[in-house]
């Protein structure tokens, strides 16, 4: 066992490398720059044996990795943002065509207004297209699902492609010390690319992704369908598995004082960290609150929400994203949809969006709220928790000077 | 694998959806007979998406895939990767696209396939215009044509592929037609074995979208290259070739005449069509010829 010290891009990094990917095409775009650049350090050095192909954009980086699956290696890349948001239609092609390409994407808010900082509205955009979608807490997480995606993505009973998301800043530029894992127990773990389902090969020539009439395609949604619940039961085997070979526990959704709380926030991603110590604190209070840290987001996971909510009446969604023109966001809408033949209230917040840090202060004015409107003493909650007060009055706009 | 329905000769099934008298049907099939079956295709969504088929049935007998619109370089790319990484170096990768797929959105991923120099084959079967999705102008459409987004002509002159490939120093490109099928068998080899990438710029008789009859497709290729609308030649590790050169330009009505999508041009515009036509071919060739001169000697 090894440790190092790695910021969260170097262990998405680490984590392909691991998984001993063929071909790589990246695209550089703050904050994921540093994927691309160590993957190009190893593949110079001769530390990775793979192609390297330097794209002129994203939409080519997800192609050539698409492709390069489809043509029988294991292919990767990264991206965030904006970047995501170009790739968007190749999406579709990557899950459509079930080709179970691995794709950190470092979360940050989409322009405009520009922003460089950590936001999940990218990767909630795709969250309908068909990938499993995992939210990293910290740099081992980051490491660890990825290696978990290669072996549930390519796995026959899945053959989807996975985003493992790590908040921008927050975890892509983050020092932390993680657990190497070594390179024999990820072969085994992961084991070799093999095409399951479709392929691209002269010796045995299919013709892919053609026109579909209606006859077809509805059936052809309703495999994926059956894949991403499917890939529940397979998540939970490789989590099995990994913490058997690796000794790290792994859970769709994680439950962190939920048994008895009266009260629940329901998180994704690196805020996780900062609940869990206001959870902490406040429990020392005598207030019995809970956190359900969401990894899992696609599949959603609704039975475990279910089971993990128990006795708590009143529930707290964090979105890190705006929802904007919805009747709330996109987690919200997950959870509310899990809980909906249960009694529970369910209360919608929005904050942490282009970078704004979720503080402790901010974890525990929601906490109170929820505490207060289950004593009964209000109903009312604050749904944009981090709102400056002078939102309308931002900047002077002066003109013709 | 594949349930063969019926032997044809060749990798392309014995009927297509292809319109009458189509061009791009006929290029197809030659470049099949040359590519061979160790031939990986990546055809965008477009008239040549008809060869990649509909449902269960498709027109090829060669492995492919189809993708998306602008990404046919890309993909190519990708699929090229992945074969050397398992050490193929015999396939060949070939993308398959019109000229909207190639000189307007597809143009990004192949000026970036160009500069990597990776190794694959790209055609572009140019009809001049995006006619699959029912005949809207693109920068490849000629000036005066009318297409449904230029319904009074076009206002520009077409966009120059070769020009931007051979910016690119790439080690072979050529321009070709359907009025001579040895010359375009030829160049289709060479760009087959080039080492890095290569262009083919096809010109593609359009019966549906250039309003002409469908027994006309040929004739009208061979007066494109005689009244000086389409140039042929080769540009081949640096060395330009004009492969074909009348000594006389034959009048363009000869060309346009016969079609529908000029039709609206009064005589005065015609003439003065002929004139640029004439002018551009001479000056462009004497450039091309030019551009072949060693420094030293300039």
């Amino acid at each position: 066992m090894s440790y190092k010290m790695l910021d969260g891009n170097t262990a998405a990094a680490e984590a392909l490398k691991l998984g001993r990917v063929k071909v790589i095409a990246s695209y550089p775009i703050t904050p994921q720059t540093v994927i691309p650049e160590t993957l190009s350090e190893m593949v110079e050095s001769g530390d990775l044996d793979a192609q390297y192909v330097r794209v002129e954009s994203e939409h080519s980086a997800l192609s050539v990795v698409t492709c390069a699956a489809m043509a029988g290696v294991r292919a990767s890349t990264a991206t965030a943002s904006n970047g995501l948001a170009l790739m968007h239609e190749v999406v579709g092609m990557t899950s459509g065509n079930r080709v179970p390409v691995v794709m950190p994407v470092v979360n940050r808010g989409i322009a405009a207004p520009w922003s460089l900082w950590c936001e999940h509205v990218d990767t909630m955009c795709e969250r309908d297209m068909g990938w499993l979608q995992f939210y990293c807490q910290n740099v081992q997480e980051v490491l660890d699902l990825t290696l978990i995606a290669f072996r549930v993505s390519e796995d026959a009973r899945v053959l989807l492609p996975t985003m493992v998301c790590l908040d921008g800043f927050f975890l892509s530029h983050s020092m932390q010390k993680v657990t190497m894992p070594e390179q024999e127990k990820v072969d085994q773990f992961i084991g070799e690319y093999k095409n399951k389902n479709v392929y691209l090969d002269p010796t045995d020539p299919m013709f892919l992704s053609d026109l579909t009439g209606n006859e077809e395609y509805t059936e052809m949604r309703y495999q994926q369908k059956l894949a991403l619940d499917a890939s529940v039961t397979v998540l939970e085997e490789a989590f099995k598995e990994f913490e058997k070979e690796f000794g790290r526990k792994y859970e769709l959704v994680e439950g962190y004082m939920t048994q008895d709380a009266d009260v629940v926030l329901v998180a994704l991603g690196s805020m996780c960290g900062t609940a869990q110590y206001v959870v902490n604190q406040m429990r020392k209070e005598g207030k019995k609150v809970g956190l359900l840290k969401v990894t899992v987001f696609r599949p959603f996971p609704a039975e475990y929400i279910r089971k993990l909510v128990g006795s708590a009446s009143v529930v707290g969604v964090f979105d890190r994203s705006a929802g904007l023109g919805g009747d709330g966001g996109p987690v919200f809408y997950e959870i509310c949809s899990a809980l909906r033949n249960q009694p529970t209230q369910v209360y919608h917040y929005v904050g942490g969006i282009g970078g704004r840090d979720v503080r402790v202060e901010t974890i525990e004015m929601i906490y109170d709220e929820l505490l207060a409107i289950k004593a009964g003493e209000t109903t009312q909650h604050t749904e944009w928790i981090d709102l400056k007060e002078d939102a309308l009055e931002l900047r002077e706009v002066i003109k013709n000077v | 694998m594949y349930e063969i329905k019926h032997q044809s000769r060749g990798l392309v099934s014995h009927g297509t959806t292809a319109c009458a008298g189509c061009g791009l049907e006929l290029i197809m099939r030659k470049v099949m007979d040359v590519v061979g079956e160790d031939t990986i295709i990546v055809i965008p969504p477009g008239c040549s998406a008809l060869f990649s088929g509909f449902g269960k049935e498709t027109n090829l007998k060669i492995a492919g895939v189809q993708m998306n619109l602008e990404n046919t370089a890309a993909c190519c790319s990708g699929i090229r990767a992945a074969l050397d990484a398992q050490g193929n170096t015999h396939t060949t990768v070939l993308g398959f696209a019109g000229d909207g797929g190639t000189l307007d959105i597809g143009l990004q991923a192949l000026s970036g396939a160009f500069e990597r120099g990776d190794r694959i084959m790209y055609i572009c079967y140019d009809n001049e215009a995006y006619m699959n999705t029912g005949i809207q102008g693109s920068s490849a459409t000629p000036y005066g044509a009318s297409t449904t987004t230029t319904p009074g002509g076009k206002r520009q002159p077409k966009k120059d592929l070769m020009m931007i490939a051979m910016a690119h120093h790439i080690p072979y490109a050529a321009t070709a037609s359907l009025q001579n099928l040895n010359d375009l068998k030829k160049k289709i080899e060479k760009a087959k074995n080039a080492q890095g990438p290569s262009l083919l710029h096809i010109h593609t008789p359009c019966p549906t979208g250039w309003r002409f009859h469908s027994s006309l497709s040929i004739e009208l290729a061979r007066a494109a290259v005689r009244t000086g609308s389409w140039i042929l030649y080769e540009y081949e590790n640096g060395k330009i070739t004009i492969n074909s050169k009348p000594k006389e330009l034959q009048p363009l009505e000869t060309y346009i005449g016969k079609q529908g999508r000029f039709r609206h041009l009064s005589q005065e515009q015609r003439d003065a069509m002929e004139k640029e036509i004439k002018e551009n071919f001479y000056a462009y060739t004497s450039m091309l010829e030019r551009m072949n001169v060693p420094v030293e000697t300039v």
